[in-house]
Order: C-alpha cells, then sequence, then structure tokens
C-alpha cells in the first residue's frame, strides 16, 4: 500500500511542476554555506559531433539515482542503463535507488557533491521551485534542441507530446523532464458493462440514465474513497467545469482570479456532479480509503471510479479474472459544452533531472536522453503500464487493455487535450480545501453554491495571505 | 573516593544535557525565533513581528482545534483514570490477603498489551474497527439490514471515536502503575479498616484514592499532555486529516498540514509556541491545584 500511496503522491505532485515561478532562496542551502560556492567541481565534458550532440565525456562515469517506488526501478537497471552502455561502453553508470529522495539527495546538492541525474519524487520530494532558484537544476534546453536518439530527424523535444517540455519550464528555461503521462477518465469494468450491455455514455442524460440502471441492478452507480482519495472527485469537478467552460476556467482558478471559482462552468459542474451525489452517493464511502473501493469496484460494487491512468497498475494484484480495466472520457454536462465529449485531461508528470553541480551534468542529460528514445519508452511503459511523454511510443504494440484504452480516448482527443490545474500543489491550503468541499458537495446533499461560495472564499484568503507564494500561468 | 565523585557525575550527566540543550532547547529556541518570520520552509525568511499570532487569532480552524483539544483535555484524563483506578481496584482489591479477582496478574499483562503496540499500529487497526461499512469490524457484526454507523465518517461523533481510541490505548499503562502505588499501601491499614467494618467501597474511597494521590497527580499531568497531541491517530484515522468538515480538527495536526503540507512553517512555529504555552500552563495548573488537595488528605 505505500508503493502506491507514493505511486499517487509522485503523480499528483509532479503533475503539477511545471511554470511555476520558483520560490525564493534557498534558505537550507545557505545554511550548508555551500550555496555560493564557486564551480571549483572540475565537469565533464567532450567534444560535441553529430553523434555526441551533447558534447560528453565518454570516458567519464555517470550517478544516477532513481526513486524506488509504484513505478519500480526495473526500466533504470534493465532498460535504460544497458540502452546508455550500449552508445557509450567506457562510460560507467552508477546506479542507486532511494525511497526518501529529500532526505538522501538534499544533503548532496548542499554539499556540492550531486549524482548526476535525479528523480525527485514520491513522499520525501524535493521543492523542485527551490532547487530552480537555487541554481542546482541543469538547464535542458540542448537536450531539448538535441537530436532524437532513435527518432530520425526529430529533436528530442518534436518526438514529445505537446506541453511536455512547458511544463518543466521555469522561468522561460525547461529544468525537468515529466517522463511519465497520465490520462484521467471514468474507470470500469469492461466485462461488466458488456455482459450488462451497458453504453459508453457521451451526453449528461445518458450518463445518469445509466447509473439509474446501475443503481437498478444493486451496484453503486459511481463513487470515489472520501477519507483520503477526495481530490480525485476535485478532479472530476474540475475536468467537467473545463469541459464547459474550456480549459481558462481552471487557469483562472490557478491564477487565484477573484470570481473563478463562482464562474458559471464550476457551478453547473458543481451542481451536475452534487445531483450524482445526491442520488447515488453510499454515505459509507466517505469513511473509506482509495485501496477499499477501488476493491469494491474490482467486486463489481461500484461501477464508475473517477482516476488517473495508474489505476489499473495500482490495482493490478487484487483485480480478478472477470474484470477488464477501461476507461471513458467524462461525459458532456450540457449540450453547450465549449469542449467535445472526447476531451480528455492528461498530464505529464515524475521528474527527472541533471544536477547542474554535478562531476557531469552532461552525462546525465545524456542519460536523460537515453530515456527519451522511443525504445525506452515502450518498455518503461510496458514495465510500469504508465504512458510516457515521448508521443506515440506505445502505438501499436500490445499492452494492458486499461491502458489501450486510455491511450485510445487520448487519440480520440485529438488535440482536445488539457493539461488541469495546478492550485492543488501551488496552494496546499486551497487543495485542502477543495477535498473538503467535493466531500460535502458528494455526500453531503449536494449544494452547488455552496461549493463555490466556500471555494472562492478559500481561494480569495490564499490571495491576501501575503505570507503564500503566489504563482501564475496562462 | 570523593574527589572523584563530581567528574564522574558530571561525566555521565554531560553529554545528555548536551544533546538535551540543541535538540530540544534549541528546537524550542528556534521555533520562538521563527514564529515571528514569514518562513515557508524553504528559502529565505523576513521578520514580520506578531503577524503570524495576528493571524492565528483570526483563524477559525485554530478555535476549532483548540475546543477540540480542551474537549479531549477534559474528558481523557477522566475517563482514563477512572476506568484504570476500577480496573486496578479489582486486580487488587486492596491489599494483598483480600486478593483481587481470579487471574488478577494475567489480566495486569492483557491490560498492559495496548503499550507495546506502537501509536500508527493501533490507529490502523481502529481505522479497521470503526470502517463505516460492512467491512468494518463493528459494523460487520451488526445484523445484515441495519445501515451502517459511520463512525468516523460523522462529523457528530468522529472526535468522540478517536477519544475512545485513546484511552484504549492509555488504560493499560495507568492500571499498571495504579496497581503499583496500591501495591505500596501497607496492609495494615486495610486491616485495621475492616475491622472497623468498611465495605469495599468505603476503602476505595477513604483509604487507597487518598494514599495514591500523587500517583494520580502525574497521572493526571501525563494524560493531560498525551491529550494535548492526539497527532497520529487523528492522521492516520481520521478522513481527510482533521475532517470530515474539521471535525476531528486538532492543534499537532494543524502544526503539521501547515508546516508539511501548506509550506508555512512560520506558522506552524507560531501555533507550536502556542501550544507550548498551553501544555506548559496546564501541567503547572494542574500540579498546583492537585498539591492543595493532596495536603488535605
Amino acid at each position: 500500500m505505500s508503493v502506491t500511496t507514493d505511486r499517487r503522491t509522485l503523480l499528483r505532485r509532479a503533475a503539477a511542476v511545471g511554470l511555476v515561478a520558483a520560490p525564493g532562496v534557498s534558505f537550507l542551502s545557505a545554511c550548508a554555506g555551500s550555496d555560493d560556492s564557486s564551480d571549483d567541481t572540475k565537469q565533464a565534458t567532450g567534444t560535441k559531433s553529430a553523434d555526441n550532440p551533447l558534447g560528453i565525456d565518454p570516458k567519464a562515469g555517470i550517478e544516477i539515482v532513481i526513486f524506488d517506488g509504484g513505478l519500480g526501478t526495473k526500466y533504470a537497471t534493465d532498460v535504460d542503463t544497458p540502452l546508455y552502455n550500449k552508445k557509450w561502453p567506457d562510460s560507467k553508470v552508477t546506479y542507486s535507488a532511494t525511497q526518501q529522495v529529500a532526505t538522501t539527495i538534499k544533503p548532496r546538492l548542499n554539499s556540492g557533491n550531486a549524482p548526476d541525474m535525479i528523480n525527485n519524487s514520491g513522499s520525501d520530494i524535493m521543492d523542485f521551485g527551490a532547487i530552480v532558484k537555487a541554481g542546482q537544476a541543469a538547464d535542458l534546453t540542448d537536450l531539448f534542441a538535441a537530436p532524437s536518439l532513435d527518432i530520425e530527424g526529430k529533436t528530442v523535444a518534436e518526438t514529445l507530446v505537446p506541453g511536455a517540455v512547458q511544463q518543466g519550464t521555469y522561468d522561460g528555461k525547461p529544468f525537468a523532464v515529466n517522463y511519465s503521462f497520465t490520462v484521467f477518465g471514468l474507470w470500469y469494468n469492461k466485462k461488466l458493462f458488456d455482459k450488462n450491455k451497458w453504453t459508453i455514455p457521451t451526453t449528461w442524460a445518458d450518463f445518469t440514465a445509466l447509473l439509474e440502471k446501475i443503481k437498478a441492478a444493486g451496484i453503486t452507480p459511481f463513487s470515489y474513497a472520501g477519507a483520503n482519495a477526495s481530490y480525485y472527485m476535485v478532479r472530476a469537478i474540475m475536468t467537467s467545469a473545463a469541459k464547459i467552460g474550456t480549459e481558462q476556467v481552471l487557469k483562472d482558478i490557478d491564477n487565484l482570479k477573484p470570481g473563478a471559482w463562482t464562474n458559471e462552468a464550476v457551478k453547473q459542474a458543481a451542481a451536475a456532479w452534487g445531483e450524482v451525489g445526491k442520488k447515488f452517493a453510499n454515505p459509507s464511502h466517505l469513511g473509506l480509503k482509495h485501496t477499499e473501493v477501488q476493491l469494491q469496484q474490482n467486486q463489481d460494487k461500484v461501477a464508475f471510479y473517477p482516476c488517473g491512468s495508474w489505476l489499473e497498475n495500482e490495482q493490478a494484484a487484487s483485480t480478478p479474472a472477470g474484470f477488464e480495466y477501461a476507461m471513458m472520457a467524462f461525459p458532456s454536462v450540457t449540450a453547450s459544452d465549449k469542449l467535445p465529449a472526447t476531451a480528455i485531461n492528461a498530464a505529464a508528470g515524475e521528474i527527472y533531472f541533471a544536477a547542474a553541480k554535478s562531476k557531469n551534468p552532461q552525462g546525465g542529460k545524456e542519460y536523460l536522453r537515453t530515456m527519451l528514445s522511443k525504445e525506452a519508452a515502450l518498455e518503461f511503459t510496458k514495465l510500469t503500464k504508465s504512458l510516457t511523454v515521448v508521443a506515440g511510443a506505445a502505438d501499436g504494440v500490445t499492452i494492458s487493455p486499461g491502458l489501450t484504452s486510455a491511450n485510445d480516448a487520448l487519440s480520440k482527443a485529438g488535440q482536445d487535450v488539457f493539461m488541469g490545474y495546478l492550485f492543488d500543489t501551488w496552494y496546499k491550503k486551497l487543495d485542502d480545501a477543495s477535498r473538503e468541499a467535493a466531500n460535502q458537495l458528494f455526500f453531503k446533499g449536494g449544494d452547488a453554491q455552496k461549493f463555490c461560495d466556500t471555494m472562492e472564499a478559500a481561494s480569495q484568503a490564499v490571495a491576501k495571505d501575503s505570507s503564500i507564494t503566489k504563482f501564475t500561468r496562462s | 573516593m570523593r574527589h572523584g565523585k563530581y567528574p564522574f557525575i558530571i561525566g555521565f550527566l554531560v553529554v545528555p544535557l548536551a544533546l538535551y540543550l540543541v535538540f530540544v532547547v534549541g528546537a524550542y529556541l528556534q521555533m520562538f525565533q521563527l514564529s515571528l518570520t514569514d518562513w515557508s520552509g524553504y528559502g529565505g525568511f523576513s521578520y514580520i513581528g506578531l503577524e503570524n499570532f495576528q493571524k492565528l487569532w483570526d483563524d477559525p480552524v485554530f478555535w476549532v482545534a483548540l475546543r477540540h483539544n480542551l474537549y479531549l483535555l477534559i474528558l481523557m484524563p477522566i475517563v482514563t483514570i477512572a476506568l484504570a483506578l476500577f480496573f486496578a481496584f479489582l486486580l487488587n482489591s486492596g491489599g494483598k490477603k483480600a486478593g483481587g479477582v481470579w487471574g488478577s496478574k494475567v489480566y495486569r499483562v492483557i491490560f498492559f498489551f495496548p503499550q507495546l503496540l506502537a501509536l500508527a499500529i493501533v490507529a490502523v487497526i481502529f481505522g479497521r474497527v470503526f470502517g463505516s461499512d460492512k467491512s468494518g469490524m463493528i459494523n460487520g457484526l451488526l445484523p445484515q439490514s441495519w445501515t451502517p454507523w459511520l463512525f468516523l465518517a460523522d462529523e457528530r461523533w468522529a472526535l468522540t471515536c478517536i477519544l475512545v481510541v485513546l484511552v484504549w490505548q492509555a488504560v493499560g499503562f495507568y492500571v499498571v502503575l495504579f496497581s503499583a502505588g496500591m501495591g505500596s499501601i501497607a496492609e495494615e491499614i486495610y486491616e485495621a479498616a475492616a475491622l472497623d467494618g468498611a465495605t469495599k467501597i468505603t476503602l476505595f474511597f477513604r483509604i487507597t484514592l487518598p494514599l495514591l494521590w500523587d500517583t494520580l497527580q502525574v497521572a493526571w499531568v501525563y494524560l493531560g499532555i498525551a491529550a494535548f497531541d492526539a497527532f497520529a491517530l487523528v492522521n492516520i484515522m481520521s478522513v481527510n486529516h482533521g475532517g470530515p468538515n474539521n471535525s476531528t480538527q486538532v492543534l499537532s495536526m494543524q502544526i503539521y498540514l501547515n508546516a508539511f503540507q501548506n509550506s508555512q512553517a512560520g506558522y506552524a512555529s507560531a501555533l507550536g509556541v502556542v501550544l507550548f504555552f498551553l501544555t506548559l500552563t496546564f501541567a503547572a495548573l494542574t500540579l498546583r491545584v492537585t498539591r492543595r488537595d493532596a495536603v488535605q488528605a
């Protein structure tokens, strides 16, 4: 369970890295007295060439640190490192894995002895904005401009899904590779739906009609775990709001714009979901944890579950043979939704970065270039059942059914893929408020106006609090 | 011999004392300093005077949390001590000769058992006991046709559920503590009273309780401090870290959330300062008030 908790934490947190104006000078590194230490570390460099676009020293070793969580570490030891060594046989890769990223890495960053490539995630994640601000992350401009390792005629940046580079960009410069790609939607058991001849709805009327049918069959039609996963419900409400009024609605919310939460789109989304809660909620699920409700879904006691594409992998051990994960896009709420019913919320997450003050930052970047090759991305997907930001790397390959359906939904969405919101990681206080408000909305009678007003007040309280560092996005 | 005594004692004391100064006193001093800053937990900070305390005063959640701490502060020691006294008296039943209930030695071990479990484990176990659907232990034992009790998912009962666990966990320790106290009361006193025709209840109120007063006083202070904490249980058991709707919110949870999640270390330090003085005041008051009673007895 700790593994899955880490996984969801990392995805939720890491999905939101981008576009952050990094907060103030690192106090902790200042304490360690090494923040302004000059570049006395000899950094390995080589000659740039077509074959060596990042100019690494082929003989210099690199050190990488991987977070040992829900994704495991096999992709690094069995795929990325052998691939890297195939091209650079004289460069020794020193590998280590940790579950305590900040505990093990922070002191090393502060003492100027950083590993070359770091996977920053898990519950002990480092505040990446602070790392950028302290000059500890290497500028990845040359990496993204370099040619792809195995996709002919394209730069690394050109091989990625739209928005992937931007999500790791701080003050105009890219510093992070957000490697994994999460698709959010409504998850259900395809076999159960086929058996009952339930068809996948695209309009809200069809959706609620189906929920009625499911309820009549004695199954909780839609649920989530109120005790620790209410942000899944926040995601559902926000996704519907974005479909009604485009992603701009969410951008306004992130930017703490007055009136953003009382926007008509948010109100309509909250009203629609509040109504679902009122009619179909199982009040005892307010007290349950994510694994408990997910298990109930695996037992066909819950039909729809709003979640990200990590769900299938997370539940792999408890999924019975009669259960086959599939994902559908959130249905349109109104007839005049600005985004089509196929529109999908999907975001890059899971930070990998090269340390600026390590012995061989260019080697660290070369390792990242290896990870961003099509071959490495495909193997990563096979091993972790998670898509990557390498566009189309998993196309036409047999992957798990749930991920296949997420991939299909993604291709059906076409250009209508939106990144979502960042307020939950920017302003933890607002995140807490939204979780509580979502629980109240769904389990306590569905008062949409109250939801909007509570969140508007919480948002403006954050806006007025000068001690909270503000971020904006466009 | 004599001249070697002080270096010997000092040698033993210096290291623990230094550790205490650095890691406890030093940390507290730093907390006082940080409570006057706008430190986020990362990056630099500047001094903002008493602004954090002003914010705290205006924060409704702070008052809710404080009210819940006071609720625990009153009920937890009373219930725990009452139960522990009751059990200890049954186990000992006044004096060794009178003897406690049958198998009292085994009970003593059983009572003490919860104390051996890490609080986090206790919280996880009781999370399952109070499960809000049929998979929860209590609800599972109820007839199938009953609507499940929501327990931790019900705003009205969530904090009481946590109180029950706090008491369950603490009671055994005080049973053993009070048993030891009762064991040290001279038997002659009980015998004399028994000869005068005192009932067990009279023995308890007129002899056991007054002679146990010092132990009770210590128990009260300890339990009070524990009631100011309750962090592990709230963090693990409650819906949404202090919910639903802040119905289980306590000060320690607020400190944790602000320091480690909201990136408001300065504000969290201010909360810490408040908690420090509350605990100190409580301990001083308790010792002061109960001392007078002890003299009367």
